[in-house]
């Protein structure tokens, strides 16, 4: 898995491509730790490249907006699509995350 | 149509080893002639058994897992065994899957994906190992 972040205006934009499994997970938490001690308001991952989500992934990225709501902020999905869509609604992650069809959706939709 | 056996790995239990063992299966569905879609679901399945048993099977040292992977008529098979003490990842609950973001919590979404994504799965207790058996219609 590879992870890039970029500052927007409104939005930090964290890209992940490759695989969020159990072996990469916990780098994911790693490196959202130190973003959230940053305090952005709004956190937008971009899904686009990312192949394949587990539950060790889905744990991840709960575990990081559970943090991010507790310190008011938001978290926002962009492309989620194919086979790691096809996990988030198994999964129910759907309908308790913010998706968008593009990061610039989802960076229109950040306050 | 009869069982016929594709390949065994056996590794120790630990979650250093799943890239190994995803490797491992990706290339028998292949083999097997697993559609895309399928053999995404089957390699999803295979991590969460394969973590469940690295993570909680042998709570006081180390042990291992078996793979065994096979083709049997229109499926392709998919087992693990461990030698744990008795545990039947099946007879774990449901999660709920409605509750938000601060509710929600993550523990049983990978048995819930074991169940969803193969199209049979059972467990049984054979020579002192927990044996997971799932099976995916190739196409």
């Amino acid at each position: 898995m590879d992870m890039r972040t970029r500052s927007e205006e409104k939005a930090l934009v964290l890209t992940l491509s490759g695989k969020l499994d159990a072996v990469t997970a916990p780098v994911y938490e790693q490196r959202t730790a130190a973003l959230i001690a940053a305090e952005p308001r709004c956190l937008v991952v971009d899904f686009e490249r990312l192949e394949y989500i587990s539950s060790a992934g889905l744990g991840v990225l709960l575990a990081t907006a559970k943090r991010f709501k507790e310190k008011g902020g938001q978290i926002r999905c962009a492309n989620v699509k194919g086979a790691v869509k096809e996990v988030f609604d198994l999964s129910g992650f759907s309908a308790i995350f913010p998706l968008h069809d593009s990061v610039a959706g989802a960076l229109a939709a950040a306050c | 149509m009869e069982f016929m056996e594709l390949g065994t790995l056996c590794t120790a239990a630990r979650v250093e080893h799943l890239n190994q063992a995803v490797a491992f299966v990706d290339e028998r569905a292949e083999q097997c002639g697993l559609e895309p879609k399928k053999k995404f679901g089957a390699l999803l399945a295979l991590e969460e058994a394969f973590v469940n048993i690295c993570r909680y099977a042998y709570p006081q040292g180390e042990g291992d897992v078996v793979l065994t992977c096979g083709s049997d008529g229109e499926l392709f098979v998919l087992e693990l065994s461990d030698t744990g003490a008795p545990f039947d990842l099946l007879s774990l609950p449901e999660p709920d899957l409605t509750l938000d973001i601060m509710e929600r919590k993550i523990g049983g979404l990978g048995v819930h994906f074991i169940r969803k994504l193969s199209d049979s799965v059972s467990y049984r207790r054979e020579q002192n190992r927990n044996i997971l058996r799932m099976a995916f219609k190739r196409a």
